[in-house]
């Protein structure tokens, strides 16, 4: 909707569809930070809303393991956020691709870009 | 207060009579338990069914884990005939977790574990002069130190009281281990083996007070052992120096409790590299890290298994490379338990936090 609504959002994002955010493996979270990507957003359907009744739960949960062995290791786990955007609210898209796009340019490059250990 | 059966004799024997009596009466089938294999003290898992070799061989409390128990109960359950284990509290609480995946069941096997003073690295006790250090060691575990002989981690880990266990042992702070013999039962079942064994029964428990102390003396070691690992640099850098010696054996996820997957994600072909994924990355860099992926696998393991380390320690004993990987996985494992309020091998009725969801939980998330 955030297409059709012509709202802006930064370029610098590369969108990648999936049929629900319980589909996203931590470990595609991984390989992205790994690889180099700056930052990965994901987003996922409102608690209560979800078509599968609970995936949303597990992806929350599966998302603050991830954050805690960020945390954990000292690797900066702002670099991941997940948010509630459901299909129907390309604003709350626009806006949250906008702030996130900030944050990450706030922390800077990713290291692993540059690094041949990765 | 349990019930505690009392024998005036030194632990071990007092144990091994009373397993001796379960077997001669066919109350149990079997007794898995360290047992030596040869005359140097050098000590292995064993089954053991036979009364008389029990006596002779069983080593219940050698300060040694050739292979994490929880693993060889797997393959032993379920089983319809009775079987007792003897295991130290991090194997039972790793079966636990592993009973919690459908790897065994703990119908049917009584659960005789101790006060674990920890455990004595792998390659140093399995050597023929070894004889020193374990006296040494049973010496100082009366006490309420740790020796310095065991690993990194057992010096550190504060559940060296069983959680689940039928039977409980007085081991580490008991300094009448030579004279007398308690078995703390803490179950019916146990109750019920026990009922035709000729002893005396008394009412009592773990000595509180001895055991709070030992508590206190290894969170203080915990907390600078986890200064060891804690990031000293930029994290990545930290990361890379730390795993970045990895050769990718995949030897700690072979060995450990909880990682039970026949084939790992990571070694299935998911994750193959091939020249064109190479030439792709390195037309972004100038070199590349071969063989690929190695800390990207301790990573994804962390994700999968670490909120149920037991932090036993078989990963960093078997680590060709020196790598101290129980010390971070017990580390970030504790942090990510704690965020679920689970703790590994607790109850076996706790279900593991990724199998499991709550409507209202980490509000901070999802803006």
């Amino acid at each position: 909707m955030a297409g059709t609504g012509r709202l802006e959002y930064p370029t610098s994002i590369m969108a990648l569809r999936v049929l629900c955010s319980s589909r996203i493996d931590p470990v595609f979270l991984l390989k992205a930070y790994l690889k180099g990507a700056d930052g990965v957003l994901i987003g996922g359907c409102h608690p209560g809303d979800c078509h599968y009744e609970t995936g949303n739960y597990y992806t929350r949960r599966r998302f603050m393991i991830l954050k805690t062995i960020f945390d954990s290791l000292g690797l900066k786990s702002e670099r991941f956020r997940l948010s509630w955007i459901s299909a129907s609210e390309g604003v709350k898209f626009a806006k949250v691709a906008n702030e996130f796009t900030e944050t990450i340019n706030n922390i800077g490059p990713n290291d692993t870009k540059n690094n041949m250990f990765l | 207060m349990n019930k505690v059966i009392k024998i005036e004799k030194s632990t071990k024997q007092g144990l091994l009579e009373f397993l001796e009596h379960l077997l001669v009466n066919d109350k149990i089938s079997g007794v898995l338990t360290l047992r030596k294999i040869n005359e140097n003290g050098i000590c292995d898992y064993g089954f053991i069914t036979d009364p008389k070799e029990l006596i002779e061989t069983a080593e219940p409390f050698a300060p040694v884990m050739p292979v994490n128990a929880s693993q060889i109960l797997s393959s032993l359950t379920p089983t319809t005939k009775p079987i007792a284990a003897i295991i130290k509290p991090c194997e039972l609480r790793g079966f636990v977790e592993r009973v919690k995946r459908a790897q065994g069941s703990l119908d049917n096997v009584l659960t005789i574990s101790y006060t674990c003073g920890g455990v004595i690295p792998l390659n140093t006790f399995q050597s023929d002069a070894n004889e020193k250090l374990v006296t040494d060691y049973f010496e100082v575990i009366k006490g309420t130190d740790t020796p310095d002989s065991v690993r990194p981690t057992c010096k550190a880990c504060e559940i060296f009281i069983p959680m689940t266990a039928d039977i409980t042992i007085p081991i580490f702070g008991n300094n009448e281990v030579d004279s007398d013999c308690s078995l703390i039962m803490n179950s019916e079942e146990a109750v019920k083996m026990s009922k035709d064994f000729k002893c005396e029964i008394i009412e009592s428990d773990l000595d509180s007070k001895i055991m709070a102390e030992i508590l206190g003396k290894r969170t203080a070691e915990k907390e600078i052992l986890f200064k060891t690992v804690s990031t000293t640099k930029e994290g990545l850098d930290d990361l890379v120096d730390t795993f970045g010696k990895c050769i990718g054996c995949h030897g700690c996820s072979r060995v450990c409790p909880i990682c039970y997957c026949v084939l790992c994600d990571f070694e299935s072909s998911n994750f193959d590299y091939n020249t064109d994924l190479m030439e792709n990355e390195l037309s972004q860099k100038h070199a590349l890290r071969l063989p690929p992926d190695t800390i990207f696998f301790q990573l994804g393991r962390l994700n999968h298994m670490s909120f149920s380390c037991v932090g036993c320690g078989q990963c960093e004993d078997v680590c060709p490379a020196g790598i101290p990987v129980s010390t971070i996985f017990k580390k970030t494992g504790e942090d990510v338990a704690k965020i679920f309020d689970f703790v590994p091998g607790r109850d076996v009725e706790e279900v593991i936090p990724v199998m499991i969801i709550k409507e209202q939980e980490f509000p901070e998330v999802g803006e």
